[in-house]
């Protein structure tokens, strides 16, 4: 290992991997495979019983099903965002630009609550959608609204950079041969964007997948209707039902771990797809 | 920046898809931000100073304070030495090593949470020999700051790495190379060129430590007055009903969420422009196009 290293006149290679895997094991991989450690008491019957429970099932299907919805909303309103804040110049541009990082920087919590108060039947955009029979606070669709707001900017910051870097020439290529407009984005322009689409989507869902603090305040949360899995497993642990929750934790743990090889494995084929025209990571 | 490009949508249909962008975060970005303020005054000026001048309310922003200032320069500290390591030398297992630092972000604040109760709760694994020597880490402070910590973990670190691995290393090898010993090299070469990138990463740091919930929900025990940090303290009023309180306190947030956009984007701008200088400098008629620092990061 250090063969290579050693060919550096840099100092500090060392003591700076030494504490980066000291820390890390720390923080990290230590308190993970407590884990681990813990669900490990339980044969593979029990645990299969706990994580295929009517509830947690009913949980899982919840989380799955409002996260990706949230992700599709995102899918396509991001790509529309990043789309109009690249090319087009509107008044206050800037400022709506820096206003997309908003869901990275408010609390979950304040997020929370605040639209559970907005979409409440007296809340500013409640009032309008209930008497049309559209309830939101305080069912699935409040879990789907609170999951759009929190994984907004994925699919937007992930797009920006793409799309300032496609080439005009190619879109005048493609007009000049007679394409029309619609045909030179779905033909020339979408095939370029998917491969950042699909990752800003994923990075979306796998944010959405393992969010609580918004979600809580507007869901209800009503055991197989509107409870998603991380506050099941907040449930079974106010109920020390601690291997409960540590089976849920799990399983949880290890569909994150999927998306994050996804999200690598689609970031890398991008940077080697952008790496011609000095594309990032 | 050319905008007025020889191709581009008719008149109507850019009109139409700016509207509809801007209705979408309307809707879903300036309309709660602006609710969480108009809540938060609904009682008046003199209610609003009152809900924040609560002792409990001053505690619970005092020890977001405190979280926040233990776990910002460990933070530091660690997406320091672990930029320096990665970007600087060749080893095997980076890629590897790459993929777990970004780890804490992928797992739920809660299970992140829930693996410090396992490790130190009443009946997690060191549970017994922390209470026979009356060491409390669970529905205590150090429960909350190592749970923020690990929430926080990544930020420096995935901000640091790609900008030094851009920079390259040759202004500090020419700095050992003169004689520099290593303390000098850092701080006189290194420090300098990664300080916006550094910056940045720690007024991400910043806004997740002070806003975490759900991993420091799990370990706090919700004590007022005592393991309450401001997050936590909007939830247990708004649960109480206590409408003007919890947004009083959310609106202390939701202000340095402001803040910390504006941070952020004079960050994102002196970096930009520090870029531009460089590639300027470097080469004057091949200004190509140099690898956009960290606004394409997130």
């Amino acid at each position: 290992m250090p063969a290579a290293a050693s060919r550096s006149v840099l100092p500090g290679f060392r003591i700076g991997l030494g504490y980066t895997l000291f820390y890390l094991s720390l923080i990290v991989l230590l308190p993970l495979s407590a884990l681990v450690f813990k669900s490990a008491q339980l044969s593979a019957e029990q645990f299969w019983a706990i994580a295929t429970g009517e509830r947690a099932l009913a949980s899982l299907r919840v989380t799955f099903g409002a996260s990706l919805i949230a992700a599709l909303i995102n899918a396509f309103f991001g790509l529309l965002t990043a789309w109009v804040l690249v090319r087009y110049s509107f008044p206050g541009k800037r400022f709506v630009d820096a206003l997309v990082d908003l869901p990275f920087a408010l609390p979950t919590a304040v997020a929370g609550i605040t639209l559970a108060t907005l979409y409440a039947g007296n809340g500013w955009i409640g009032q309008y959608l209930e008497p049309l029979g559209f309830k939101v606070a305080y069912t699935p669709v409040g879990i789907v609204v609170a999951l759009t707001f929190i994984s907004l900017p994925f699919v937007v910051r992930t797009l920006q950079p793409v799309i300032e870097d496609i080439e005009p020439e190619i879109e005048e290529a493609a007009a000049t041969l007679g394409a029309t407009r619609w045909q030179t984005f779905q033909r020339v322009l979408l095939p370029a964007i998917v491969p950042a689409l699909l990752t800003g989507f994923t990075l979306a869902f796998s944010r959405a997948i393992g969010e609580y603090g918004s979600v809580i305040f507007i869901a209800g949360n009503m055991p197989f209707i509107s409870e998603i899995t991380p506050l099941l497993i907040v449930a079974k642990l106010e109920q020390y039902d601690i291997v409960g929750a540590t089976a849920l934790a799990v399983v949880m743990l290890l569909i994150s771990f999927v998306l994050l090889l996804a999200v690598n494995a689609l970031q890398w084929r991008l940077a080697n797809r952008h790496s011609a025209t000095g594309g990032r990571e | 920046m050319s905008t007025r490009r020889a191709i581009t949508e008719p008149r109507w249909v850019r009109l139409l898809l700016t509207t509809v962008a801007l209705l979408f975060l309307g809707c879903f970005l300036a309309l709660p931000l602006a609710a969480v303020f108009v809540e938060a005054f609904a009682a008046g000026v003199p209610a609003y100073l009152k809900a924040l001048s609560e002792p409990e309310a001053m505690s619970a922003i005092w020890l977001t304070l405190l979280v926040a200032a233990i776990a910002l320069p460990c933070n530091v500290l660690f997406g320091v030495a672990a930029a320096w390591s990665i970007a600087r030398f060749e080893f095997r297992g980076k890629a590897a090593l790459i993929t777990l630092i970004d780890l804490p972000f992928a797992v739920s604040p809660v299970v992140a949470g829930l693996v410090f109760v396992l490790l130190f709760g009443s009946q997690g694994l060191f549970g017994q020999w922390l209470s026979a020597h009356d060491i409390k880490i669970i529905f205590a402070v150090p429960g909350i700051a190592l749970a923020t910590l690990f929430v926080t973990f990544p930020f420096v670190a995935r901000e640091l790495i790609p900008l030094m691995q851009a920079q390259g290393r040759d202004e500090e090898e020419a700095a050992v190379s003169l004689g520099a010993s290593g303390w000098q090299m850092f701080w006189r070469v290194t420090l300098p060129n990664i300080k916006w990138g550094l910056l940045y990463g720690v007024i991400l740091a910043n806004a997740r430590a002070m806003g975490e919930f759900g991993a420091v929900s799990v370990v706090s025990g919700h004590i007022r007055g005592e393991t309450n940090t401001l997050p936590l303290h909007v939830e247990i009023l708004y649960n109480e009903y206590n409408q003007v309180g919890a947004f009083a306190a959310a609106s202390v947030l939701a202000l340095l969420a402001l803040v910390t956009l504006i941070a952020k984007t004079v960050v994102e701008w002196r970096m930009r422009h520090e870029t531009e200088m460089l590639s300027a400098s470097l080469s004057p008629e091949a200004a190509g196009a140099p690898p956009a620092a960290a606004s394409a990061a997130r």
